[in-house]
């Protein structure tokens, strides 16, 4: 239950519901974040989401956008999971593996991130475009995570219902949609 | 020198913010709405120091700075009075329910979990709604994005205090929406 009185809705949902006013600017935000095609795929910008609320402990966040890179990476949950649990031996390329290196870094501050990981990452192929936006989604995540978990957002245990909402967030993107519309429902096996 | 090259001149979020418009949009609509919008029981000053003390937690040169210089502006007080709130909030005539909304901050600055719910028992005791408590975790939680947006792309932030105060009025009437980076 959350630590402040909200509408019955899942995770950051009933917290987005309760400031309609300041959900608007952080789905835009997530949006081009985590949905823009430039540079980063969608998959690779959900893993870093994935990694970066993995590490900052945050159930909610960590299965919400892991489900989405499952569902951008064709139901490959299991590669999700090797990003999860140690990323430098999941199958995912040496330049991801550069930048998760830098959203781990960013989780634990800024300034933790020296000009060498950076310059490893540029080996790898990283443009400037990559670096900035790896950075901002890890700090984003930080932002995230904290609001989730800060207001005690309600953490659904039906895992089931994160695949339905990773569904409707992968074809109709981030918005104030996803708590003003019916919540997506599981479909049962 | 900074991760990735920025502009010339433009020091601390402008940089990142110049080389990323179409995010710097959003960032700059939440700032606004979050810090400055007057529909608000907490006030204006109230707000920007909480993101003081929460990127002073952070060790963010630039943003303490600026949103400290900010707070200093609408609460009429001098640096001393910022240092004494950043250093030890608990023994500055700040009122009970700000305290207890700081307090709250600089636990969302460790970690969400570390909020108990104690804490926000604590603080709706001495007042404090639940739009309040909202603004105040996302407040907090905003700057520890802010903070290591700005930190994690190695910006430089001008070392002198004045820098920050003779920027903070303008800020204070244009608002962060749509802000020339350059001026």
């Amino acid at each position: 239950m959350p630590y402040i009185k909200t509408e019955d809705l899942p995770g950051i949902r009933a917290l987005l519901a309760f400031s309609p006013a300041t959900s608007t600017p952080i789905g835009e935000l997530a949006n081009i974040l985590l949905r823009d095609t430039e540079g980063l795929s969608p998959a690779e910008r959900e893993l870093i989401a994935t990694h970066v609320s993995h590490l900052n402990d945050c159930f909610y966040c960590d299965q919400s956008h892991g489900e989405i890179a499952c569902y951008y990476l064709g139901g490959d949950r299991d590669l999700v999971n090797e990003v999860r649990n140690n990323y430098q031996t999941a199958g995912v390329s040496d330049k991801l593996k550069s930048l998760l290196y830098i959203a781990g870094k960013v989780q634990k501050s800024g300034k933790s991130v020296t000009i060498e990981d950076v310059e490893q990452a540029r080996l790898q192929g990283a443009t400037d475009k990559d670096i900035h936006d790896t950075v901002l989604i890890a700090a984003a995540f930080c932002m995230f995570n904290r609001y989730v978990d800060g207001l005690g957002a309600t953490t659904p245990s039906d895992l089931a219902s994160y695949s339905a909402r990773a569904k409707q967030v992968a074809e109709t993107g981030y918005g104030n949609h996803i708590f003003t519309n019916k919540q997506p429902i599981a479909e049962k096996i | 020198m900074s991760h990735i090259p920025f502009e010339e001149g433009l020091f601390g979020i402008r940089g990142p913010m110049s080389f990323s418009p179409a995010t710097a949009k959003p960032l700059n609509e939440l700032a606004e709405i979050l810090l400055r919008n007057d529909n608000n029981t907490l006030s204006r000053g109230e707000r920007e120091l909480i993101g003081t003390y929460v990127s002073y937690l952070n060790d963010c040169f630039f943003c303490q700075n600026i949103h400290g210089a900010i707070a200093g502006h609408y609460l009429d007080c001098n640096i001393q009075f910022i240092d004494a709130v950043k250093n030890n909030f608990e023994d500055t005539p700040l009122s009970d329910k700000i305290k207890a909304l700081l307090s709250i901050a600089g636990i969302v600055q460790r970690g969400g979990k570390h909020v108990k719910p104690e804490q926000i028992e604590k603080a709706r005791s001495l007042g404090a709604t639940d739009k309040e408590i909202h603004d105040t975790v996302l407040i907090a939680a905003a700057f520890c994005m802010f903070n290591r947006y700005v930190d994690g792309l190695g910006t430089w932030a001008p070392p002198d205090w004045q820098y920050y105060v003779e920027r903070a009025p303008r800020r204070a009437a244009e608002g962060y929406a749509e802000f020339d980076l350059h001026k």
